[in-house]
């Protein structure tokens, strides 16, 4: 479905030192660094398959939802989606797509969003019929009825990008590419737009590809996960693949009353990372010591009023996996 | 087809809301048309003989462009077009199925034609009720009329070719402004939209009459007037049309190339 071989980019960035001699000459004599954007990027996505595409910024991820969606013509490499490649067919090629830049608008600022959408229709070139009908499920679905009356400039980030959502998805396409969509929105719209991801990838078979930094996105959303930094496809695998590979060393945090705390240090597997007064951070490696009987051996030596054992968190995860390939 | 029809819809039902801006530009335009004409009055009187148009023939020139200056205004740009490219929102106009060129196009022409709409009508009225000689007098025919019409037209879409040539040069520059400036002179002054060009020396004439900007609103105004009659009205039909052929294949090929090296920028 999306088949994408050595994609390579490179950007040119003029720099210059700071001050007015620097400027002076820059006027003359420009100074660029390549970037390399892309480096020699491959991976295949099959149809119905949801993606999750993470990565520091400036990893290159917009760049890849870019290229994929045919704005961006790569210095070389191969990519073909349903047949096509995207910056070659374009015309053809974004009749099949649904893209959401999480920090653009593609609504008209002072129209109605009703307005925007039959705009839509007239350049997908959608018949009456199957507009109505995907109109009121993705209204329905998305909870929007009431604000499709009124003027993008006057709704709340979290309806504005459910209408987004709404605009990208009117024309049916086989392929959504959401390039951060839940980027600065509050607790409830971000579930609102996972869940409705959820039942159109389920329902439609709709291909997804999402971009975030939010990892709880990638945790509700992906079983795939590709990581990308510095250019490079550093990972591809399911979520619970990676979080066995994570090191088996967790971190419990303790406060407690009274009771030596040194004692516990010669427990095998415990080791005790800080410890001011009565609230103590310490490591256990739960491939010696179960998690269930640290609980047990700490509370008989000390007098616990709060315990807490951090879990894998895809969070964590991720910054594991930043350290570990250094990006 | 239908796609760029509902883009013009969009904007020309959008712009047609600033009522309040029609009216301050209706006497603005007003005031400027006035002034424009008490100024060449006041050089008629000195010796009237020696300028290439009776007096009636240059305040219906006035007239007709304060009217349609919405469509022939050199420094006005679409800035949706200007902002789409140096913001990047460009990038959700490529994800669409349709001609970046042709949608601009006509974006800009729905701009244009809703502004004119609005303004023409109530100045054409009052022009026309206007005493001798300082009224807008009627074409010389039908013919002339209908000309007029039709070069008005083909002079607005060559003005819009060649200022989307200045649209195109942001994906360069990021910022336009010193594009947009020389631009704007040379377009406003050769254009005749200062002076009407048979006002300028003959040997500058020749040369003004080789640009582009001599077939923008030089041609309806002066047919219009009856300046330029019989076979010199198609003579200047047939420059429209090379003009406006010419600008929009430049602009069509450079669009391309610029959109294939085009880097969206931020994000």
């Amino acid at each position: 479905m999306i088949e994408l071989k050595n994609i390579k980019k490179t950007y040119k960035i003029a720099k210059r030192e700071s001050g007015l001699s620097n400027a002076v000459k820059a006027l003359f004599k420009r100074e660029y660094t390549k970037i390399n954007a892309l480096d020699d990027i491959s991976f295949n996505i099959k149809e119905g398959e949801m993606v999750g595409y993470i990565g520091p910024n400036g990893a290159g991820k917009s760049s890849t939802i870019k290229v994929i969606s045919g704005i961006l013509t790569p210095d070389s490499g191969q990519c073909i989606i349903n047949g096509l490649t995207p910056w070659k067919d374009r015309k053809e090629h974004v009749e099949n797509i649904g893209v959401v830049f999480g920090q653009r608008s593609q609504l008209w600022w002072d129209v109605p969003i009703n307005d925007s959408f039959e705009l839509l229709k007239d350049i997908y070139s959608i018949d009456n019929k199957t507009y109505k009908k995907n109109l009121d499920e993705l209204v329905s679905l998305l909870n929007i009825e009431e604000v499709i009356k009124t003027p993008a400039r006057m709704l709340s980030l979290g309806q504005r990008m459910r209408c987004e959502i709404a605009a990208s998805l009117i024309h049916d396409p086989k392929i959504l590419l959401l390039d951060e969509p839940t980027i600065g929105l509050d607790a409830v719209s971000k579930i609102a737009v996972r869940e409705f991801i959820k039942k159109i990838n389920k329902e439609k078979k709709t291909t997804v590809i999402l971009t975030t930094h939010d990892m709880q996105d990638i945790e509700a959303l992906t079983e795939r996960i590709l990581l990308i930094g510095n250019g490079k496809i550093l990972l591809d695998g399911s979520l619970n693949e990676l979080k066995k590979k994570k090191s088996p060393i967790k971190k419990v945090v303790l406060d407690f009353k009274d009771g030596q705390i040194s004692e516990i240090k010669c427990i095998e597997g415990l080791s005790l990372v800080s410890n001011i007064n009565g609230h103590a951070e310490i490591s256990v490696n739960t491939d010696i010591l179960a998690v269930s009987d640290m609980i047990k051996l700490i509370s008989s030596k000390l007098n616990l009023t709060d315990i807490s054992v951090a879990g894998t968190s895809a969070e964590e995860l991720v910054v594991s996996l930043y350290k570990e390939f250094q990006i | 087809m239908k796609k760029y029809l509902s883009f013009f819809n969009i904007r020309f039902v959008n712009s047609l809301q600033y009522r309040a801006a029609a009216v301050t530009g209706i006497i603005t335009q007003f005031a400027w048309g006035i002034m424009t004409i008490l100024l060449f009055s006041a050089f008629y009187k000195t010796d009237a003989s020696s300028f290439p148009m009776t007096f009636n023939q240059l305040a219906s020139y006035i007239w007709m462009q304060q009217a349609f200056l919405a469509l022939f205004m050199t420094w006005y740009f679409d800035t949706d077009v200007l902002e789409s490219i140096s913001t990047g929102n460009i990038a959700y106009e490529l994800v669409r199925p349709i001609d970046i060129y042709n949608m601009w196009f006509t974006k800009n022409y729905a701009n244009r034609l809703a502004k004119a709409v609005l303004r023409c009508l109530p100045i054409i009225i009052v022009a026309i009720f206007l005493p001798y000689p300082y009224n807008l007098a009627p074409p010389p025919s039908l013919e002339a009329l209908l000309l007029t019409i039709l070069t008005i037209f083909l002079g607005t879409s060559i003005l819009i070719a060649l200022s989307m040539l200045v649209c195109i040069s942001t994906f360069y520059t990021v910022n336009n402004m010193g594009v947009r400036m020389v631009f704007l002179f040379f377009a406003e002054f050769l254009s005749g939209a200062i002076i009407p060009l048979p006002f300028f020396p003959n040997n500058i004439q020749t040369f003004i009459n080789l640009t582009p900007f001599a077939a923008i609103q030089n041609i309806p105004f002066r047919i219009y007037v009856g300046h330029i009659t019989g076979v010199a009205m198609y003579k200047g039909l047939a420059l429209q049309f090379i003009w406006l052929f010419i600008s929009i294949l430049i602009g069509r090929l450079w669009l391309k190339k610029s959109l294939k090296k085009v880097i969206v920028q931020g994000g």
